[in-house]
């Protein structure tokens, strides 16, 4: 099992500048557990001081907002592409 | 850039200067200006500002931007419409229709927002700037990129009225149109300005921007006689307007410009896309994200940017939020024409009907002065109206053929009338 994340810019000083990467996590939770075991010190921008996901963090896998897919619950399948987006822009009204 | 003011992380407070930023890296949170209201006041009083210019450049000292090269550009300070006809129609006596359908270049309030952004760009050096949009951006930044000097390049849904793609490719912007909704085009763009020097106006200058939706509720209190409103009505599509004409009321009240009062906000939206209001509805904190489905396509973003804040300054004021099904919005459309003589698009529709549904809840009084935001302009969704309106057939150009007319027209109205139960 293998699902690729792309890093945003926001992030990178924790990956020594790597935008993409692959990861073998099944899970939401697993994933961000595995970017700390290789990246320390990047979960807590990932997660608030409870534990919860930061409000602000957008994750896309193949291009779905992850909470169109089940959220946490989501299972990542072979080949996912997962995108973590800070606080997305747009809209003003 | 002005001193007077900075970036602040909206949930940890740090400080990030003055930048073309949109996020704190540490808890990617959106940032927001914070100003020294001290150093702002001591030279700002309400006959400064009436003394400044007819545009939002007479609320220059509470704007990020410093360089006057925008005053030439006669943007804002649009009417205040005391509506009476809309008020009789529907028993209320002090409704007001801040009407930025006549706002200057482009006819929306996106104007204001992109004077201000631009300003920021060329202070930051930016020699290309962009937008994601729904349309009316598209519109504000094709224009002022062209009078400014500025390349343009825009992004918006292929689905988006011919209007509004017109309207920005007549200026000679770089158009791309994405197969996808707001909220894909607005992720793509994130990643774009990762990748391109641009100064993307609701992206990386996004602070900056929408500091200049304030100049709705500068404008407001002020044409009201320097007086803050009981209730105001707001579309929402990102969320960020009604928090920033909340965030003008403060200001005005913080350096002693206008009497503190409460002000109740209420937001409206599309119940095809209504993430904000039912959030409102069923008490929840945050919002859950929607798929748009709704003709209201300037207001149709599933993922709110500033959802979050939207919700939190309804709550606090005491207000509330309504949304309205298409057919209701067209509704909304033709009544404001018909009782006011202004002609607005499908989020002035919507805005008009759930203000008149808040009316029969009960949740505006009809004796409170309320002041309902129109942000666009009919003649942009004219698509929108497609079986609405009669077709008027032609007649020959002889005097006969016209009383003939007449008489045939005069008696459709009546059956019309009759049939509808109105007494004649």
């Amino acid at each position: 099992m293998s699902v690729s994340v792309e890093i945003p810019t926001a992030l990178r000083r924790f990956t020594d500048g790597v935008a993409k990467l692959d990861c073998t996590a099944t899970t939401l939770n697993e994933l961000f557990t595995e970017l700390e075991g290789r990246f320390p010190g990047m979960a807590r921008h990932l997660r608030d001081a409870s534990g919860q996901i930061r409000p602000f963090l957008n994750i896309y896998v193949n291009d779905e907002d992850i909470r169109f897919l089940g959220g946490e619950a989501y299972k990542f399948q072979q080949g996912d592409k997962v995108l973590l987006v800070p606080s997305i822009a747009g809209g003003c009204a | 850039m002005a001193e007077r003011c900075e970036l602040r992380c909206r949930e940890c407070g740090k400080s990030w200067g003055n930048q073309a930023r949109s996020f704190c890296d540490d808890c990617l949170s959106p940032l927001e200006i914070t100003y020294d209201y001290e150093a702002v006041g001591k030279n700002l009083s309400r006959a400064s500002i009436e003394a400044g210019p007819n545009s939002i450049w007479r609320y220059r000292a509470l704007l990020p931007v410093d360089e006057v090269e925008a005053a030439s550009l006669p943007v804002g300070f649009t009417p205040l419409v005391p509506a009476k006809g809309l008020g009789q129609r529907w028993g209320a006596r002090h409704v007001y229709v801040k009407n930025d359908a006549v706002c200057f270049p482009t006819l929306s309030f996106k104007d204001r927002v992109v004077a201000v952004a631009l300003s920021a760009a060329r202070q930051f050096g930016f020699d290309v700037v962009s937008c994601s949009s729904t349309g009316n951006l598209a519109n504000a930044v094709a224009a002022q990129a062209a009078r400014r000097g500025f390349e343009a390049w825009i992004f918006v849904p292929a689905d988006i009225e011919q209007a509004k793609i017109l309207g920005t490719q007549i200026y000679g912007a770089h158009l791309v149109r994405v197969a996808g909704n707001y909220d894909q085009v607005n992720r793509l763009c994130t990643q774009i300005a990762e990748q391109h020097r641009w100064g993307f106006v609701n992206v990386n200058l996004r602070p900056y921007y929408a500091e200049g939706s304030k100049t709705v509720g500068f404008e407001i209190a002020e044409q009201l006689g320097w007086r803050l409103p009981d209730n105001v009505v707001v579309p929402m599509a990102g969320g960020a307007l009604i928090t920033k004409i909340r965030k003008a009321f403060d200001e005005f009240i913080k350096l002693g410009l206008v009497e503190a009062k409460p002000v109740r906000f209420f937001g409206a939206q599309a119940t095809g896309c209504s993430p904000i209001t039912t959030a409102i509805k069923d008490k929840q904190e945050r919002f859950t994200p929607q798929k748009p489905a709704t003709i209201a396509r300037s207001i149709a973003i599933g993922n709110p940017a500033d959802g979050f804040y939207a919700i939190r300054t309804i709550r606090d004021s005491g207000g509330w939020a309504e949304d309205v099904p298409d057919s209701e919005l067209v509704g909304g459309i033709q009544t404001l024409a018909e009782t006011e003589g202004i002609f607005t698009e499908t989020a002035g529709g919507v805005t008009t009907a759930v203000t008149q549904k808040l009316l029969a809840q009960g949740r505006i009084l009809p004796e409170e002065t309320t002041v309902l935001c129109i942000t666009g302009n009919g003649l942009k969704t004219t698509d929108a109206l497609a079986g609405r309106l009669e077709t008027i057939e032609a007649i020959a150009p002889r005097l006969e053929a016209f009383e003939a007319y007449s008489e045939r027209a005069l008696n459709a109205t009546v059956s019309v009338a009759r049939a509808a139960g109105v007494a004649q």
